[in-house]
């Protein structure tokens, strides 16, 4: 499903987020991607998602080179994704069914088929009793289910999770990694970049240091 | 196409409703835009109800030949023969003595007057179109005709017509360059309300692009504000005309009641209109366009 050939990407001025780092990862796979802060987690997120394009090396997706997308084909890719960035990027002028719904309402699924789905995540995400609520309205680990419940909606094969229980108590963490926990069982390739690797204790971990891999 | 469709709609509305939410910078948008589209719309209606007044009579300069009126019918049609021989002659109409008596009579005012005359003291004539509309090709057939016998009096009456004509011409001129202008007023006034909304609705649209949303359906409701910030400024535009045209419309004819026209300032045309609307929606639209290709050229620029 993902793999990653000799990537390296590179900030200006001169720093190294990531330095030929090579992995692969099967479909139906989880991953757990940990190291310190500053190790590349994020970075190798961002280079999935196409946010960011390699300095060198490939980044293959389903078999697509995703550096070298055209921007025009970027929609597509993400379409395919469930994104859950560490800024968790919520709308707050929105209603938690109306932020579950955005994904949707992009790709122009049908209202009735689009509205029956956004009922089925918040369920899943066990926030079925606040979607008229307003994100600001939600407590941090509402807040994350929420992003988790927006990534899902679309029911994507990959889930792309930073830091999901980054700022969260043991007790919502916990609940939060068993979310993802089980999209895993129902199929879905599930790679989380975290410091909690403990969280994911039956997943395979791939340890980032200084942008290169350790094991 | 239905998906389509359903696109469309919702950035409709989604325009619609940011429109909405900010009622106050709505209203002063519209009265700008509006204002701005009052100037050359309002001259257009001017004008309009101006070109009636000359339509009568016409532009392409026409002679009058009046006979002597002890002339006689004999020399009339001696004369009527002679002037459509003449090379520069295009066409010529004889007015009988008789007819325009009639026709003077028909004016309450004149006909006491023609009454207490003896005789009929309207003399026959022609109305001839040159085939040239040169001025000095002109002076020179009303020399030429001046110097045939039985002529009374020759007039060129086309002077005031085609000055008159002159100064529409004008005027047209002066608001197709004043209408140029604001169009170009509008397209900045709608850039810069776009811009504005893109950096409102900022992490929207970066939440979108990250969702998967395609450049074409992040503009779509800019669009859709653009164009219709456009109408409703046009609209108040037709609005702000219509009440100027109905506060002036007494006073107006008055006026020129005085100088014997019988005027009623007509409002805008409902072609007038419609190009007014459609304009107005067209350059917003283009603005929020313009403004979207300046302020979304770079879609996917997050930390």
């Amino acid at each position: 499903m993902i793999r990653f050939d000799r990537v390296a990407k590179r900030y200006p001025p001169g720093i190294d987020a990531l330095s030929a780092l090579s992995f692969e990862m099967a479909a139906g796979d989880m991953l757990i991607v940990s190291g310190h802060s500053g190790a590349g987690k994020s970075t190798l997120i961002k280079l999935i998602a196409a946010i960011e394009k390699p300095t060198s090396g490939a980044v293959l997706v389903a078999g697509q080179n995703v550096g070298g997308l055209a921007r025009s084909a970027l929609p597509f890719l993400r379409r395919r994704l469930g994104l859950v960035l560490q800024d968790q990027k919520l709308l707050f002028d929105r209603s938690v069914f109306e932020n579950v719904m955005l994904p949707l309402t992009i790709t122009g699924f049908p209202p009735k088929e689009a509205t029956r789905r956004v009922h089925a995540a918040l369920d899943k995400v066990g926030l079925a009793a606040r979607e008229k609520a307003l994100p600001i309205a939600l407590s941090g680990g509402e807040q994350q289910r929420l992003a988790i419940a927006r990534a899902v909606v679309s029911r994507p094969a990959l889930l792309l999770a930073d830091e999901p229980t980054a700022h969260l108590d043991a007790e919502t963490a916990t609940d939060v990694a068993r979310i993802f926990q089980e999209f895993h069982r129902a199929g879905v390739t599930v790679l989380i970049a975290t410091y909690d690797g403990h969280l994911f204790p039956d997943a395979r971990t791939l340890r980032l240091d200084h942008g290169q891999s350790v094991s | 196409m239905n998906i389509w469709l359903h696109h469309h709609r919702s950035a409709l509305r989604m325009a619609l409703r940011r429109l909405i939410s900010t009622p106050l910078a709505t209203l002063l948008s519209l009265l700008a835009i509006g204002i701005a589209l009052t100037l050359p719309a309002g001259g257009q209606m001017l004008l309009n109800n101006i070109r009636p007044l000359v339509g009568n009579t016409s532009a392409t300069p026409q002679i009058s030949v009046f006979m002597a009126t002890d002339a006689g019918r004999d020399a009339a049609n001696e004369l009527g023969t002679r002037l459509k021989k003449h090379p520069l002659v295009k066409q010529q109409q004889f007015l009988p003595r008789e007819d325009t008596l009639q026709r003077m009579r028909a004016n309450a005012g004149l006909r006491e007057v023609i009454d207490v005359l003896p005789d009929n003291p309207f003399p026959d004539a022609f109305i001839v179109t040159a085939r040239n509309e040169r001025p000095t090709t002109l002076d020179a057939i009303v020399d030429e005709f001046r110097q045939w016998p039985k002529v009374a009096h020759v007039q060129l009456d086309s002077a005031w017509a085609r000055r008159l004509e002159a100064l529409l011409h004008l005027g047209r001129n002066a608001i197709i360059l004043l209408g140029g202008l604001l169009a170009t007023g509008l397209i900045a006034i709608t850039f810069n309300i776009i811009r504005m909304q893109v950096l409102t609705h900022r992490a929207e649209i970066e939440v979108s692009q990250l969702l998967g949303a395609t450049n074409r359906f992040i503009r779509r409701p800019f669009l859709y504000f653009g164009a219709l910030l456009g109408l409703g400024g046009g609209i108040t535009a037709w609005l702000m005309i219509a009440a100027a045209a109905w506060w002036l419309r007494a006073p107006l004819g008055d006026l020129l009641l005085l100088y014997d026209f019988n005027f009623v300032l007509q409002p805008l045309s409902l072609t007038d209109s419609a190009m007014l609307l459609g304009a107005a929606t067209g350059l917003g639209w283009l603005g929020a366009l313009l403004s979207l290709g300046q302020h979304l050229r770079h879609p996917c620029t997050l930390g």
